[in-house]
């Protein structure tokens, strides 16, 4: 049967897909997950105990939160980006990756070399200090040869492609690669101090440069978080559910009207400030409008399941993926909400922000990516199955909680914060100083850190069962042509 | 509208242009006009480059990362007004290279830090803020106190700023390294110091060493101090 199914897969001119690289960025998904999570619990203790930053310059605080930012956005987030992609575009395009196995090999390594030098940067007191732009001019140079590279299998791929359609997934890539890549190069535009030093002076100074790195910083959360995940949500859960997609025409709205209009957003991380208003206004317009497009790709995903709604009682991968699904649409609602002005008066500064963040990149992010790897290790290791159905149920539960305990806490947090800061007393007077907000949250950020300590245990107990999967001799060898070698159903037009 | 669309997916040199400038149009129409707009930064009196001494200490500010607890940036909001001061004006960040307006209050804005203590507080605030503090949450950073400022590049610094646009002068270039040494130093003729660079404080060091935790300090002293709002007019302030 095994050769039957090879024969097929031949007549279908089925390419040797490059597959080693893949694997290597799953474990280094895996790896820097388990990093970021780890270097974000110890952050969340030194808020709730700052005599864990020992007064040593390279524990603080201010100095480790872009190492946790960094290693779950660029690191895990980024890994798990280019890892699916390589993975989709070839199984989309039947086509092998262009550029061959060197090419893809050195984005590997030049990305993951890149984040190893980023991290160390920041620990050792090199910063350019704009928050997810932190590292300098000379890794910013590193990253855009590594992307360009990236574009390059990428787009190279879809050119050799012999579906005559460009699938979904990869319009979502595409816009992902392109749109990183431009907004990397403008807002790191600097001129070093001297060659040989790592310091440089932006290009831009602050309404300017504030602007530029908001438009940087949201479309981060746009592009990297949102369009890039979108490909592995439009990839892997039609894939899962062994549906097509639900609506073709809603993919295509999404598509375009989401690109469009996230570009606009940034201007909301600047409400009453020194930006002009006029750019205010337009960025808290679209920030509500954009509610729109991601409502419409949160249905196109979910409803995707339709007739296949029992395969989340059997598919731990998939239950994962559809409950990121849920928190993109949640944390999609949120958003727009508080890019209104008003909202913001009371929201911006706040753990509200923290929390909003949180709900993103733990709920839809992570979770999407652990559905994604849940369903791909086996495949790629050829195993017949998970290792452990249940450990990835406890896992799910887990997490879940601890993303419960994470959002809740920071939403009293931000709030109380919020509140505090205007309160005023029957005199007309402030009622709290400063130090009295930070007194009132402490409970709170003993919340957040347990529930973060959660979400760690959760993906340890995934690596765990991840390399059991590996290695285990139960799940028995299955040839590679068996498992998610069938092509994606038909698209309903 | 479909027939258009079925085509751009079968064409990559059509996906990936068309991509691209949908893309573009958001962020040209917002970020252009703040470069042309006249208005944008307001007209007021009093921003001046940074010190040598006060840009030194600023580098250490942003690789510290006090910007992803500290705000700089008074948002027009009446309790914001009282708790901290004058709203912050774009003027005010016009030579921030790069800004520090922040996003996340742990500790409170610093915008207007400027005089409020002295330096002899921020030495001992810095060294151990539980000592002042105790409920606080900011690390000790003793450790800038014992690290010897490191200056030798601090002309090709204030050159380099010169280059993206902050208007230092040739004498004040010439001059940065001593600049720098007089500003550290509590015996310096302060208002000779003052034609220079008005508003800048005097570290309190021995004139010695020059640390790291005298350049900070000095930096944080000249915060929100530079425009004097009694001289300034409603209009003057309008973007």
């Amino acid at each position: 049967m095994a050769d039957a199914a090879s024969i097929a897969a031949g007549a279908l001119g089925r390419p040797d897909y490059i597959d080693g690289v893949i694997k290597k960025f799953t474990i280094a998904t895996v790896f820097w997950g388990i990093v970021g999570f780890l270097v974000g619990v110890y952050i969340a203790l030194e808020l709730t105990w700052p005599s864990l930053n020992f007064g040593l310059s390279f524990l603080n605080f201010g100095r480790l939160r872009p190492v946790h930012t960094s290693a779950v956005i660029f690191a895990f987030g980024g890994n798990a980006l280019i890892g699916t992609s390589f993975y989709v575009v070839q199984r989309t395009c039947r086509a092998r990756l262009f550029g061959g196995r060197a090419l893809s090999d050195f984005v590997f390594w030049g990305y993951n070399f890149f984040i190893v030098q980023a991290a160390l940067s920041y620990v050792l007191g090199f910063s350019r200090g704009q928050e997810y732009s932190e590292p300098e001019w000379h890794l910013d140079l590193w990253l855009v040869v590594v992307w360009v590279c990236y574009l390059v299998v990428f787009v190279g791929t879809l050119l050799k492609r012999k579906e005559p359609h460009i699938y979904v997934a990869n319009w979502f890539y595409l816009a992902f690669i392109l749109t990183i890549a431009v907004l990397h190069i403008v807002n790191t535009l600097a001129v070093p101090v001297s060659f040989f030093e790592a310091k440089g002076y932006t290009l831009y100074s602050g309404t300017q440069n504030a602007l530029i790195q908001w438009w940087y910083g949201h479309n981060a959360v746009g592009f990297f978080l949102t369009a890039g995940f979108l490909g592995m949500m439009y990839y892997f859960i039609p894939k899962a559910a062994n549906r097509p997609v639900y609506s073709y025409r809603l993919s295509i709205v999404h598509f375009w009207s989401l690109i469009f209009m996230y570009i606009w957003a940034g201007p909301h991380h600047l409400h009453w400030t020194a930006l002009p208003d006029w750019a205010q206004t337009l960025g808290m317009v679209f920030s509500i409008m954009l509610w729109m497009p991601s409502w419409g790709g949160m249905i196109n995903g979910i409803m995707t399941l339709s007739g296949a709604w029992d395969k989340l009682r059997t598919d731990p991968g998939l239950r994962f993926s559809v409950t990121a699904v849920g928190f993109y649409g949640m944390a999609t609602f949120e958003g727009p909400v508080m890019s209104v002005r008003t909202v913001n008066a009371l929201s911006h500064y706040t753990d509200w922000g923290i929390g909003h963040v949180h709900s993103g990149a733990l709920g839809w992010v992570a979770f999407i990516t652990f559905g994604a790897l849940y369903y791909l290790v086996p495949v790629l290791w050829e195993r017949k199955a998970l290792y452990s159905v249940r450990l990835a149920a406890w896992h799910y539960w887990i997490a879940t909680l601890g993303i419960v305990f994470y959002i809740s806490s920071m939403w009293v947090a931000g709030i109380e914060e919020g509140l505090m800061w205007r309160a005023y007393d029957a005199n007309g007077f402030l009622q709290y100083s400063f130090i009295e907000s930070v007194m009132a949250v402490h409970l709170f950020y003993i919340i957040r850190m347990s529930g973060g300590v959660l979400f760690l245990i959760g993906a340890i107990l995934m690596a765990y069962n991840l390399y059991m999967t590996v290695r285990s001799p139960s799940t028995e060898v299955v040839p590679a042509s068996g498992l998610g070698a069938a092509a994606l159903p038909a698209a309903a037009e | 509208m479909w027939k258009f669309f079925s085509f751009v997916e079968r064409h990559t040199w059509a996906l990936l242009p068309l991509a691209l400038v949908t893309v573009a149009v958001g962020g040209i129409v917002e970020i252009v006009p703040t470069f042309t707009i006249e208005t944008t930064v307001e007209h007021v009196k009093g921003v001046r480059p940074y010190s040598p001494l006060e840009l030194a200490g600023r580098d250490i500010y942003v690789r510290e990362g006090c910007y992803v607890c500290h705000s700089q940036m008074i948002r027009a909001l009446k309790d914001e007004v009282e708790r901290y001061g004058h709203y912050s004006l774009a003027a005010e960040s016009m030579y921030d290279h790069p800004f520090q307006w922040g996003s996340k209050r742990i500790g409170p804005d610093l915008a207007r830090l400027g005089g409020k203590y002295s330096n002899d507080w921020h030495y001992a605030h810095l060294t151990n803020p539980q000592a002042l503090v105790p409920e606080s949450l900011m690390p000790h950073y003793a450790f800038l106190e014992s690290n010897a400022l490191r200056y030798t590049d601090i002309q090709d610094k204030l050159r380099t700023l010169r280059i993206v646009g902050v208007p230092y002068s040739n004498a004040q270039i010439v001059d940065a390294k001593a600049d720098l040494e007089a500003q550290a130093s509590a015996q310096t003729d302060l208002a000779a110091f003052d034609k220079k660079y008005a508003k800048a404080a005097l570290a309190s060091g021995d004139g010695k060493q020059v640390t790291e935790m005298d350049a900070l300090i000095a930096y944080l002293q000249v915060l929100g101090t530079m425009v004097n709002f009694a001289d300034t007019s409603e209009e003057s302030l309008q973007q």
